[in-house]
């Protein structure tokens, strides 16, 4: 026993001593040679943080792992220059990381959730020399940090391109007779379903995006939104989509970020009920490839890009940064192979006028509240005063989304949709 | 007669008693045996320098002073709740509630700031949610004692069910209070004027933490070892029976027990709240009341034995997120690295309290233990 005892003190001794030995060995960061452009900055001193709420494994944050590194690439950014720090939660963990992460010498912090912000903005305040980007934030401007950032994409316009999409395939099944009366309600508007995750207006732009995007093809539709108070949760956006879908919903989408209600609505679709679905992030198509229509998607190398050129050039980036179809920044995924007929033609047809700015999305004629059309929305209203932070929303007829600033403000609740759960 | 009792191959045995310096060593075989093993997961897995990454472990917990700051932050959040939850252990009462008793502990802290902030001194404010914090924990803690006490209820079930109870307190406190609307969160209270905040003293952010803290555990220490209370403790543990035989009101020993346990807990839930996120959330208890229990049991109810072991989960947290971010490995490489160590720590208890008899040993002992 003593001779096992005293073998293995050696051993930690070893240990313990190549531990020390192999310390002094660390490489310092390799300092690539800067390229010949000779930007006014030098683009291999330039280090970035990059604070995530999940890690790869939710379609969420692998888009936006996916761009930075695509954006890095681009901009000549090396692999050692990014530090990533996975699973964030959004409690004070998330202003430890910003501030270590400023320790360890990054000059751009980029965190990606929205719960985040708080945190990032008392990490702002304490280090002014550090620029924190705060993606689908709300408060940058608002706070009037000069180092306090947000960005978003115009998301709604991808998911009513896919609302679109729908549309079409609920135009397919009414012309079939797959319509049921189970699947209408009572003035024989045609059910449809949304899996949200939390009652505010990013869900309720984007849903509210769908539901036009549906209704532009099919007029007599109605929606119901089920909310699972989480971004993600499996568990909890299957049993929403299969009690919306016992409900009589024939058409599903989503803003939450796992494949649980698709995997549901192709479980249901093989068991004989009709049911087809729009997803969000990830292509659905592997794990719904019959029920699954399409997925409204953000290319975030498109921000990042822009953010990482303007590291590189010592320019300050933008307090509000949004960008949709136009700058490539969001769109839908491949078609489905249960999608109508007719699909890809309409689907371009669509991007085409929501490009060159001919199709507005939110468009005040195409809904009403209470039956009578929108004519004036207080976009912005954080501390409760009803007195808007910002301009007016609605200009000419048209809501425009995301110009006041990047995060989506469209809180509107219109005729035609029920939030079965909100708080 | 005569026996022919087949002797197995090994059987384990209790042992009587081991010199406390041996226990200690076979911890640390334990540890050493756990590096080992992780070193050799770690290079079979992704072929890295296994001393690297404890390296960069070491890093993570301790590679700067606000790192350090941090770790040490955790390690007393984790440490209070182990405090709490002793002197119920001691008494055998399973009080797996903590998570609801941070919870309630830290919703009452959340309303202090919210409400009273501003209208008083920051020192009379952070009185007043101590105090308030407390209360609320010892509520929740005495709601299961009460029926425990009264009329046998299984508490193990009682205070899971009270987390849960908790959990939805919490949600609904959530929803109340959250900033801005519809974002299902509080977001950082006092962001601006930072009433109710923990002060920094000695400019050191967290020194109130570690100072409320470290007197709790003094003074539970004092209490479980010392005080007639804390003698009174360890009969009703040892045996409810004979606690009554001698005059203890059991009872009474009960509730009062889960007071205390419960206030400590709720304390924890203030110094979550005040001390270190400054906001509220079905998170704020993050599993650390679970957590807290091996706290707790491995360092059998020594609240000075309680700061290595709640330093060593902190740190293997701590650490377990630097290599994710370091070296690219996701978290559940990071799990596995804790799980080996922790399976090694806890095994490591079962040599100290039992021994393996193999079968050749047994027969050459045979002499001299056979009864």
């Amino acid at each position: 026993m003593k001779k096992v005892i005293a073998l293995l003190l050696a051993l930690t001794l070893v240990f313990a001593l190549a531990a020390c030995g192999t310390k002094t060995e660390e490489p310092s960061a390799a300092p690539a040679a800067s390229d010949d452009a000779s930007p006014a900055v030098d683009v291999s001193a330039i280090k970035i943080g990059v604070i995530l709420v999940h890690d790869e494994n939710t379609g969420y944050d692998f888009a936006h792992i996916e761009g930075i590194k695509k954006a890095a690439a681009a901009v000549g950014i090396a692999d050692d220059q990014i530090i990533w720090k996975y699973n964030v939660t959004e409690d004070e963990t998330c202003y430890d990381t910003a501030t270590d992460l400023v320790e360890q010498g990054c000059t751009y912090i980029f965190s990606d959730s929205y719960g985040h912000q708080s945190y990032m903005l008392q990490a702002a305040e304490e280090n002014p020399d550090v620029t924190f980007v705060s993606m689908t934030g709300d408060n940058a401007a608002l706070s009037k940090l000069p180092n306090l950032k947000n960005a978003f994409n115009y998301t709604f316009e991808s998911r009513y391109v896919s609302g679109v999409v729908a549309g079409m395939k609920l135009a397919e099944l009414v012309a079939d007779g797959k319509v049921a009366d189970k699947n209408k309600n009572a003035d024989g508007t045609i059910k449809i379903g949304y899996v949200g995750a939390y009652p505010y207006a990013e869900v309720v732009s984007g849903y509210t995006a769908f539901y036009l995007g549906v209704k532009s093809i099919v007029e007599n539709v109605s929606m119901s939104v089920s909310y699972t108070n989480s971004w993600y949760d499996p568990t909890a956006e299957a049993e929403a989509a299969n009690a919306l879908v016992s409900d009589g919903c024939i058409i599903l989408s989503q803003h939450a970020d796992s494949t649980g209600a698709p995997s549901a609505c192709e479980a249901l679709l093989k068991s004989g009920t009709e049911i087809y679905c729009v997803g969000y992030n990830v292509d659905m198509l592997s794990v719904a490839p019959t029920s699954a229509l399409t997925s409204a998607q953000n290319d975030w190398s498109v921000y990042y890009t822009y953010a990482f050129n303007c590291a590189a050039k010592g320019e300050e980036i933008a307090t509000d940064w949004a960008a949709g179809y136009e700058q490539g920044a969001v769109m839908i995924s491949a078609l489905g192979a249960s999608c109508a007929a007719g699909t890809d033609a309409k689907v371009a047809e669509v991007e085409a006028a929501l490009k060159d700015g001919t199709l507005n999305v939110f468009d005040c004629s195409k809904f009403t509240v209470d039956g009578k059309p929108v004519t004036s929305y207080l976009a912005i209203d954080t501390n409760g005063d009803w007195a808007g932070d910002t301009g007016e929303a609605i200009t000419d007829g048209i809501f425009s989304e995301s110009t006041l600033r990047s995060a989506p403000y469209f809180g509107i609740r219109i005729d035609g949709i029920t939030e079965l759960n909100a708080q | 007669m005569n026996h022919k009792v087949k002797e197995p191959f090994v059987r384990i045995t209790k042992r009587d008693s081991m010199p406390v310096w041996r226990g200690w060593l076979t911890r640390l075989i334990g540890l050493v045996l756990a590096l080992i093993v992780c070193a050799i997961v770690i290079f079979a897995m992704v072929k890295l320098n296994p001393l690297k990454v404890y390296g960069a472990m070491w890093q993570g917990a301790f590679g700067s002073t606000k790192r350090i700051w941090v770790t040490t932050r955790d390690t007393m959040m984790l440490l209070c709740i182990g405090i709490g939850l002793a002197s119920a252990f001691k008494m055998r009462f399973w009080n797996i509630g903590a998570e609801g008793q941070i919870l309630v502990g830290g919703i009452a802290t959340a309303a202090c700031m919210i409400y009273l902030g501003g209208t008083m001194p920051t020192w009379l404010l952070l009185v007043v949610m101590f105090a308030v914090s407390a209360v609320a924990g010892a509520v929740w803690g005495v709601i299961p004692a009460f029926f425990k006490a009264r009329f046998g209820t299984n508490e193990t079930l009682f205070t899971l069910m009270m987390n849960y109870v908790a959990i939805q307190l919490t949600s609904y406190f959530v929803a109340k209070w959250e900033n801005p609307f519809g974002s299902n969160t509080v977001g950082v209270i006092n962001q601006t004027t930072k009433a109710g905040w923990f002060p920094a003293i000695l400019n050191q952010q967290y020194l109130l933490n570690v100072i409320i803290v470290m007197a709790l555990t003094v003074i539970v220490f004092v209490y479980l070892r010392s005080s007639k209370q804390g003698y009174e403790i360890s009969v009703v543990g040892e045996s409810e029976r004979t606690a009554r035989y001698i005059g203890i009101n059991v009872r009474r020993v009960i509730i009062r027990t889960m007071m205390i346990s419960g206030a400590i807990c709720g304390i924890a839930g203030f110094i979550a709240v005040s001390g270190a996120s400054h906001t509220i959330s079905t998170s704020t208890a993050g599993g650390r009341g679970f957590t807290a229990i091996i706290v707790a049991w491995l360092a059998k109810f020594n609240t000075f034995v309680m700061i290595l072991i709640a330093a060593l989960l902190v740190f293997l947290e701590k650490g377990a997120m630097q290599i994710a971010s370091q070296y690219n490995l996701n978290d559940y490489a990071s799990q596995m690295i804790t799980g080996i160590i922790l399976f090694f720590i806890l095994g490591s208890e079962f040599f100290i309290n039992y021994r393996l008899v193999f079968r050749g040993n047994a027969l050459r002992e045979k002499g001299g233990e056979t009864v």
